[in-house]
């Protein structure tokens, strides 16, 4: 019996072993003898030494303009999604449903298929679309956030205080009258919260769409890579860095003030 | 009910707002050049496209399941990587152990440091150090996951019950015994959950680190669309949807029974 029981309880952390066991076992560890000392110390070196000289030139193609655009193609696709996601989530909350629960349902699997690609794959979709820069960026991920906000905005709408609501309907109002008097006050500063949390992470991703010539940082950032200019790399790391660390800043000050 | 007794209660704030959020729309728009026109204009290209991704080439899915698989390997060793290193870590960034102001702070400022590196920037660096292959991923995938668990770890610490503290400190226990008697049972519930959770942004984030190199399913999805085939490339990224939405599913139940 007692025995039993202690191997119920351990069951779970046997299997979860097992599993990394496995896969520990599956992978090819070859490349970890690559790593020579001598390269790790001109990378090291490179990162320290940063060239300063790429921060700002004027022609356009610097680290100070490219930063601005990584972080404008962030805030645009933020802004699209923002303003997309409010519709689908009208669909997907399932309190807006009560009469037909297919409509909810068919709404968040919309969510689910579009946050489950990585902007990435949008970007290399996009870039095919509309040809490479910037503005395929926007789109990936605007496409990719309307997806996430979606779903959390939809969290929101589903846990919201029904009282308002209620007593209005009481009283005899309509659906739209609800929705502007009773649910949108209260839900708008959350979404915004939302949002400017995701327009963070937008930053990070907008730093890496270069990579597939959808514009922003990326692109010298992954040449410097490929050619080794390790001193490149190490001011352009440095400017994202930064850059983050500033529009984290900015958006959790805001989103103290909103709450 | 007037006007100014709901949401617009400060409507000239709202509306000054509302006026710099367009501004920077405006702005953005015209740095990153978006043309909404491209989108329609290339319709006839999108129709191609499409025509081409809508015709999954099925005989390829044997080919892909091993890459499949090792990507998620890939994804449960560097998860359990950066979690085992992620857990000490956090127990030095909160001063609830340490009672150190000094290296709380500076091993804080490490973990934003590493937060802040976008991880294809971080896969393309370890992938220009040690070379191609899975053991890059892993690698890049545990710096990763150590930034983000840290971080939601050392928050866990900070807001635990201090009574089981208190008790062991007045029977003489040293700080270690602290860590593991008072506070690891406290937080192992949490660390769990986090765990499972970098898990999955693992997984999606890992089917694209084969973009830069760094193994897994990546890789043939950057080669089908190089050589342009589009019926691959639309059978990769389904078979991506299917994992994510399993892996989400299966973690789902486990969250379930955690609580």
């Amino acid at each position: 019996m007692s025995m039993n029981r202690k191997l119920k309880s351990y069951l779970p952390i046997i299997i979860v072993l097992a599993i990394i066991l496995y896969s520990a076992a599956g992978i090819d560890y070859s490349e970890a003898g690559n790593m020579s000392f001598d390269m790790v110390k001109s990378v090291l070196s490179g990162l320290f030494h940063p060239d300063w000289g790429y921060v700002y030139d004027g022609s356009g193609e610097d680290l100070l303009s490219l930063l601005l655009l990584t972080i404008g193609i962030a805030f645009l696709g933020t802004v699209i999604a923002t303003v997309l996601a409010l519709p689908l989530t009208f669909i997907s909350a399932h309190n807006l449903w009560k009469s037909n629960t297919i409509v909810s349902k068919i709404g968040k699997f919309i969510c689910n298929v579009l946050r489950a690609f990585p902007e990435l794959v949008y970007a290399i979709i996009f870039v095919k679309m509309v040809g490479p820069g910037p503005f395929a960026g926007v789109l990936a991920i605007g496409v990719h956030q309307i997806g996430m906000l979606g779903k959390l905005y939809t969290e929101e709408i589903e846990s919201m205080d029904e009282a308002p609501v209620e007593s209005m309907t009481a009283v005899g109002a309509n659906f739209w009258q609800t929705m502007f008097y009773a649910r949108l006050p209260q839900l708008i500063p959350t979404f915004l919260s939302l949002a400017l949390n995701h327009f963070e992470i937008a930053v990070r991703s907008a730093a890496t769409l270069g990579l597939v010539g959808a514009g922003g940082i990326g692109a010298p950032m992954i040449f410097a890579i490929q050619s080794r200019a390790w001193d490149k790399v190490g001011i352009i790391l440095f400017g994202i860095i930064i850059t983050v660390f500033l529009i984290d800043a900015g958006t959790g000050y805001l989103r103290k003030k909103l709450q | 009910m007037k006007l100014k007794d709901t949401i617009h209660r400060d409507l000239y704030k709202h509306l000054f707002i509302l006026v710099l959020v367009l501004l920077c729309v405006f702005s953005s728009a015209r740095v990153t050049g978006a043309q909404m026109a491209d989108v329609f204009n290339n319709l006839d290209q999108m129709g191609i496209f499409l025509q081409r991704f809508l015709s999954p080439d099925w005989h390829y899915i044997p080919k892909i399941i091993e890459p499949m698989l090792k990507t998620i390997k890939m994804s449960v060793v560097g998860t359990t990587m950066g979690v085992v290193f992620a857990v000490p870590f956090a127990f030095l960034a909160t001063t609830v152990v340490t009672r150190n102001f000094f290296v709380t702070t500076i091993i804080r400022f490490l973990m934003s440091i590493i937060r802040t590196i976008p991880n294809l920037l971080l896969a393309a660096l370890f992938v220009a150090m040690f070379g191609i292959g899975e053991f890059t991923g892993v690698l890049t995938i545990a710096v990763f996951t150590f930034g983000m668990v840290s971080q939601l770890v050392y928050e866990a610490i900070e807001t635990i019950d201090h009574g089981p503290i208190e008790a062991a400190e007045s029977v003489g226990a040293t700080k270690t015994q602290i860590a593991f008697w008072s506070i690891a049972p406290q937080i192992s519930h949490q660390v769990a959950s986090y765990s499972l959770y970098a898990f999955e942004v693992n997984i999606r984030a890992s089917t694209i680190l084969g973009y830069v190199g760094a193994g897994g399913i990546g890789v043939i999805l950057n080669s089908s669309l190089s050589l342009m085939r589009y019926d691959r490339v639309s059978i990769i990224i389904l078979s991506i949807l299917v994992v994510v939405i399993t892996i989400d599913w299966i973690s789902e139940i486990i969250r379930k029974r955690l609580v």
